[in-house]
């Protein structure tokens, strides 16, 4: 349903929902636009005229400071009109169901929303009810997808380390709960790495975790031994009411990359970690801000990314006259 | 299809015609993938020591919305600030001119040169906008339905290709 969905007649990207689906082709296509946007990004006027007269909607249901702005300036640089909206806030404080929000502003000629929503399946259920001139991308769903942070991650990964299938990564965290962690697995299974790792206490390990193309881990020094990669997720406290973990301090004590843990990796390692942070409980200060971290190049990157989906699914659309020369 | 453009004398004739802009130090830019080739020749042509700037005007195509983006994309390179200095803009062949407008474009959005001059290789009738190059290599008349690309780097030669008047909206 939801591959047929992100495509159109012709097998362009119509919305980007998640990355199931989504063919080694089409990520590697999106990377190479988004290695061109990086350049543009550099210069004195970080602006072009690609998206001019278009207008994005970042509609916000949950809110996310880092990645609404970074959608923010990424349709800006395209010369889009940009809306921001946190409707948590507004309507459907008032009763206004969301798929009226977004009829809505459909009626106000948007041309993309950009969505995020603590429900799985927000994006999806918005995209099944817009008509074909209107694009979704998802900036995050509840448990299920948060397919540009999953992009700009092996964006990320290629930048600094070069071909996939000779990597081996591990991501640590929060793998039950998280969305990042799932649309990485996506990402990075497509991609072929050599081999990808989940490190967790079995309490953040979704059942049969192996069936997603990973090999479990709950040993944290065994899990990192010898891998390229270092993924780190956000331990999210407001979705940690159960007892998923004993106490922080014990958590970042097992769980908690610190320098000594990071020996166990390769010498020339890199760190990720999709933000924000928690000091002192999934990261240490001195890794984060440490030589291996490239957290905040992620960031910058994360903007030439989203750059790329956009000016992929609003570009080469109208059918009107005129020729390339 | 061959023409009968000869590319050496063609060059030759630009490089006389931009020997006058020498003495202002002029920065050399080409347009991807053909303009850069042309430009390249020039550049050792006329000894000039400065590297090369290219342009990739993908970003400021006036058909976006209809072509979509090219993911092999080239980033555009500007070696130097634009601002002030004399530009020497190369393309293989001017045609409609929209290239040249979205080259124009960009390179605004680089700076403010003080001068830019257009050098084609071809100059060819089928203009759609008010942009004349300079210098030209060697003219040539058209059909509507006849292309000319260049193909290289090395040797440059000139490839003829006859396109169906359907796809043809120019």
């Amino acid at each position: 349903m939801t591959r047929d969905l992100q495509f159109d007649a012709s097998g362009g990207l119509t919305h980007l929902l998640t990355l199931e689906g989504l063919s080694r082709q089409t990520i590697l296509e999106i990377l190479d636009t988004a290695e061109s946007f990086i350049a543009v990004g550099e210069r004195e006027i970080k602006k072009v005229p690609l998206l001019r007269g278009k207008t994005v909607v970042n509609l916000f249901f949950e809110p996310s400071t880092r990645t609404r702005t970074t959608f923010e300036i990424a349709a800006k640089r395209l010369s889009a009109d940009v809306i921001n909206l946190a409707v948590a806030a507004s309507s459907t404080s008032k009763g206004e169901t969301l798929l009226d929000t977004v009829r809505n502003l459909e009626a106000m000629r948007t041309d993309l929303f950009v969505v995020r929503h603590a429900e799985s399946g927000a994006a999806h259920l918005i995209a099944q009810h817009t008509p074909p001139h209107v694009h979704i991308i998802n900036a995050g769903d509840g448990r299920h997808a948060h397919p540009t942070q999953g992009l700009l991650d092996v964006f990320t990964i290629r930048r600094h380390k070069g071909a996939f299938e000779n990597l081996k990564v591990a991501l640590i965290g929060d793998i039950l709960h998280s969305r990042v962690a799932r649309s990485d697995i996506h990402a990075l299974t497509t991609l072929g790495v050599q081999e990808l790792r989940v490190i967790a206490p079995k309490t953040l390990l979704p059942t049969a975790v192996e069936k997603l193309g990973v090999r479990p881990y709950t040993d944290m020094r065994a899990g990192l031994a010898d891998v390229d990669v270092i993924m780190m997720l956000r331990i999210q406290r407001e979705r940690m009411q159960g007892a998923h973990i004993p106490s922080e301090q014990e958590y970042f004590r097992v769980y908690g990359l610190t320098p000594d843990k990071l020996e166990c990796a390769k010498p020339d390692a890199i760190v990720l970690h999709p933000g924000p942070m928690n000091r002192g409980l999934e990261i240490d200060s001195a890794v984060a801000d440490g030589p291996r971290s490239v957290i905040l190049p992620q960031v910058t990157y994360g903007i030439a990314v989203r750059m790329a989906v956009m000016a992929m699914i609003l570009g080469g659309r109208e059918d009107t006259p005129g020729r390339r020369a | 299809m061959r023409t009968d453009v000869d590319i050496e004398a063609a060059l030759g004739r630009m490089a006389e015609g931009l020997g006058v802009f020498s003495a202002r130090n002029p920065l050399m830019i080409g347009i991807h993938t053909g303009g850069v080739w042309v430009a390249e020749r020039l550049r050792r042509l006329l000894g000039l020591q400065e590297a090369l700037g290219s342009l990739d005007i993908s970003f400021y195509r006036d058909d976006f919305t209809r072509v979509g983006v090219n993911p092999e994309v080239k980033a555009s390179n500007l070696p130097v600030n634009v601002d002030n200095r004399h530009l020497i803009l190369v393309d293989d062949v001017l045609h409609t001119g929209r290239t040249i407008r979205a080259a124009l474009n960009e390179i605004f959005d680089y700076g403010r040169p003080a001068s830019v001059t257009l050098a084609v290789l071809i100059e060819r009738d089928g203009r759609e906008l008010p942009i004349e190059a300079q210098v030209v290599g060697a003219h040539m008349r058209l059909a509507r339905h006849q292309h000319v690309k260049l193909l290289g780097p090395e040797p440059l030669s000139l490839a003829m290709q006859e396109v169906s008047a359907r796809e043809d909206g120019a």
